[in-house]
């Protein structure tokens, strides 16, 4: 097979493929009832995929559902009614679209999302938890609450073996353990050990080609947008965490961005800006919002979302699978305990990623519905432009909630942006030729 | 004295006068935004940990000789905390960082907690500002976890440690089971407060007994029980006659405190019989035992035999349940069920009370408010109406 038929089969494949599977994986959610089994609702951050698909549970993320309804355009058939109950405009509007989900009898625009026999509600944020609480009011959901302590200072990072550390492991590992009574009660099948083994030994491989994946947009050009098609990675990453085909889908993607990159194929066609995205992708405009961007020749080669979002995968942590469950707390605590925290700790990380992905640009964009990863970043900009002396961008808008989108606005300040960036790079070429 | 030989006379006799000027001096002990209990506490050589709402284990500092200060915002003018943050957020994170910036308040070391996603960033915000220590305690979300208490025991050590380090005297489990004694003691003094309020409330308004607690948060707390304990003695043999109020129950003060004057309102419109107004002062319920090992109980206790709030998960203390027996215990007739704006736990509670409460036939009332308001015109109208349709029904 020469090189070009080679590229020919691979190139898009990702992006590709990566859509087909989330579309089947949505399908298969909405037929497990049908097929007489249990569904776990989870989060990104600490989703416990592994452990859970171990006892046979489906996974279901509220918070994937509740973006599906603003990428399709029909966010408000689901706030409305979610307001009209009674919940403020100033709440979540991830939370309002999952409770106008349940008003409306889990009926949903990718096919009706099984009701849950169990909620996981990490603490990454503290809007898991109340969200979690709705269910159980609800549906008489148990709700089990996994509480993954993080950072507790700017220079206080203990690593495992430190007492404060080992204090948490034990935590941690000792909920996990008290969950399993509960998944045997609610699935009926007793734990599997080995079972959980395999599902972490999946994750092992897919983190390893995911992280491949995020080291090679350090490449020139960038290989793909990690705002555009990093999001459609990361719906896979999530969906299919511990799963055979995920798995393989990362490592056949990483062998397409590898070729692009040895082939100095872009993510987008003409790149002039590296930038880094930082917060919550505004849903609403998806398509239009990258647009803004990529229209200046802006490509965002790293993003925040695709490490929290994934539950912290971007950590360097396999799971022992000898000691899986001390393994899977202790992983917890590195991967969902760190990744949390980065988003607090913020200016350390993003300095990290604009040196490591030689970045010319930060784009904050905080938005209303999460205060988790938005409260900080302001104060956050300060300390980096400060320390860094880079070109930063804030803007601030909504995940779902097109009502807090300013379009117009938003297009502006970017535009704005951009012809300052664009007059930093030619006092730049400019300096460096009279030099 | 207190344990680290600062002498306490913060409260310049306010004890020791009579009624009256006893509340109008502890109102304006807390209204002076110059803080000058803390600002003397220093002069002194003391040090302070501010501490972010809701709950801290404040024995913890004491035991080190620390003035532990509950940071929870101030209604002023804000000049430069706002440039830190977005939109969106609620006026007691910012107000809280511009006490800090302004030097309104300084401190040794600031200490946060994840109660919300907004507030759980406030460490880091604080250490990207401040050189001194500002550390997040993780207390257990997991409160149903039969390894919390243990896991709350090595947290409170950690905390201790990095108190110890900031210049705090060594704590020991002599000087915690004294600070435990003294803590016990205001606690047991708040709780008769709140029994005079309950059971007595023409004897007490909301704002009065608001001042009396709330300045508990700027004084050693020896100064306070001893304030206390005076003020619970003249509150006992005042001069007041019952009238014909509706006895209602107050929601909504876990965090962001409403304004002085909105309380007034309130105490002049109705009893309020009992409330969550700084709940973290009296978030224990019983005495923590000294004996054994007192962390641990200190621990126990913040699980164990604790109030609620819509900040803590815990699968035995549903929040909308809870709040229906406090009102049972209290007698209340009625709710004022309040969020502070932009205060998600807040606003995601007001529902699941609104639906209990109409399924227990209870009156309520859902309305937001914000430290800063000074105008309450459509409150007051809303209340009285509220009052009236109730009353003269």
């Amino acid at each position: 097979m020469t090189t070009e038929t080679a590229g020919s089969e691979i190139l898009g494949r990702g992006a590709r493929d990566g859509a087909r599977l989330f579309r089947e994986w949505y399908l298969d959610l909405s037929k497990a009832p049908e097929r007489g089994e249990k569904t776990a609702y989870v989060f990104v951050m600490g989703s416990l995929a592994e452990f859970l698909r171990s006892f046979g549970f489906n996974v279901s993320f509220p918070e994937i559902n509740a973006l599906q309804t603003a990428v399709r355009k029909v966010e408000m058939d689901f706030l409305n009614p979610a307001e009209e109950y009674g919940y403020s405009p100033d709440i979540c509007a991830y939370v309002r679209v999952g409770v106008g989900i349940q008003l409306r009898n889990e009926d949903h625009p990718m096919g009706r999302v099984p009701k849950p026999d169990l909620g996981i509600a990490t603490n990454a944020c503290n809007t898991y938890i109340k969200w979690a609480e709705i269910w159980e009011r609800f549906y008489n959901t148990p709700v089990f609450t996994l509480d993954v302590p993080g950072r507790r200072a700017v220079d206080r990072l203990p690593d495992p073996g430190d007492s404060d550390f080992e204090s948490d492991r034990r935590y941690v590992e000792a909920q996990l353990r008290e969950l399993i009574p509960l998944c045997e009660k609610i699935t009926g099948t007793k734990f599997d050990i080995d079972r959980l083994r395999e599902t972490l030994g999946e994750t092992n491989r897919m983190n390893a080609a995911w992280r491949r994946v995020l080291e090679l947009n350090a490449s020139t050009p960038a290989v793909y947008n990690a705002v555009g098609e990093g999001t459609i990675y990361l719906g896979v990453v999530n969906a299919l965490r511990g799963d055979v085909k995920g798995t393989r889908y990362f490592e056949e993607l990483a062998e397409e961005l590898s070729y692009k990159a040895a082939n100095g194929i872009g993510g987008i066609e003409q790149e002039k800006h590296r930038l880094i995205f930082v917060g919550v992708p505004c849903y609403p405009i998806f398509r239009r919002f990258n647009e803004m961007f990529t229209g200046h020749g802006g490509v965002f080669v790293g993003s925040t979302y695709l490490w929290f979002a994934s539950g912290g995968f971007q950590a360097q942590y396999m799971y022992d699978l000898k000691n899986p469950i001390e393994s899977l707390a202790e992983g917890l605590l590195l991967q969902v305990g760190r990744g949390m925290s980065d988003m607090f700790f913020v200016h350390t990380p993003i300095l990290e990623m604009v040196k490591r992905l030689h970045a010319d640009g930060v784009v904050f964009h905080p938005i209303k519905s999460c205060r988790t990863v938005s409260s900080g970043l302001a104060d956050g900009r300060r300390l980096i432009n400060e320390l860094s002396g880079i070109s930063s961008l804030y803007i601030e808008s909504d995940l779902v909630d097109r009502r807090v989108v300013s379009e117009a606005q938003m297009k502006n300040r970017v535009d704005a942006f951009f012809e300052a960036l664009d007059a930093r790079k030619l006092r730049g070429e400019a300096a460096h030729k009279a030099a | 004295m207190t344990r680290n030989n600062v002498k306490t006379n913060f409260l310049d006799g306010l004890a020791e006068r009579p009624l009256g000027e006893m509340l109008l001096g502890c109102r304006e002990l807390l209204e002076d935004d110059t803080y000058p209990t803390i600002k003397r506490w220093r002069e002194a050589g003391g040090k302070v940990v501010g501490h972010f709402q809701v709950y801290f284990p404040e024995e913890i500092a004491h035991a080190a000789g620390v003035l532990p200060v509950k940071i929870h915002g101030f209604p002023g003018e804000r000049r430069e905390a706002d440039s830190h943050f977005g939109s969106y957020l609620c006026s007691i994170l910012r107000s809280s960082l511009e006490l800090a910036l302004s030097k309104r308040i300084e401190l040794d070391m600031f200490v946060s907690h994840p109660i919300c996603d907004a507030a759980r960033n406030l460490a880091a915000i604080w250490s990207r500002n401040f050189n001194y220590p500002c550390h997040i305690l993780y207390l257990p979300q997991n409160a149903n976890s039969a390894h919390a208490a243990e896991y709350l025991r090595a947290e409170y050590a950690r905390i201790g440690r990095e108190i110890e380090s900031i210049g705090g005297r060594p704590i020991t489990d002599q000087a915690l089971r004294e600070s435990l004694a003294v803590f016990n003691e205001n606690r047991k003094l708040l709780r008769e407060l709140y029994e005079i309020k309950r059971e007595t409330p023409w004897l007490v308004s909301v704002d009065e007994a608001y001042v009396l607690t709330a300045v508990g948060c700027l004084v050693p707390r020896e100064e306070h029980n001893h304030l206390l304990a005076r003020a619970i003695e003249l509150l006992r043999g005042r001069d007041a006659k019952k009238q014909d109020k509706l006895r209602v129950v107050f929601e909504g003060g876990f965090c962001e405190q409403p304004p002085l004057d909105l309380l007034g309102l309130l105490g002049r419109a109705c009893y309020v019989v009992d409330d969550d107004l700084l709940i973290g002062l009296r978030w224990i319920l019983k005495d923590v035992p000294a004996s054994g090992d007192p962390l641990f109980n200190l621990a126990q206790a913040y699980l164990e035999s604790s109030s609620y709030s819509p900040v803590q998960h815990d699968l035995r203390k549903p929040k909308e349940k809870m709040l229906l027996e406090r009102i049972r215990e209290a007698r209340g007739e009625a709710a004022i069920v309040m969020a502070a704006k932009m205060c998600e736990p807040g606003l995601d509670e007001q529902v699941a009370y609104s639906k209990a409460l109409d399924e227990a036939q209870i009156p309520y009332i859902v309305g937001e408010f914000e430290e800063t308001m000074n105008t309450f015109d459509t409150l007051e109208t809303q209340l009285e109406t509220f009052v009236e349709n109730i009353m003269f029904d």
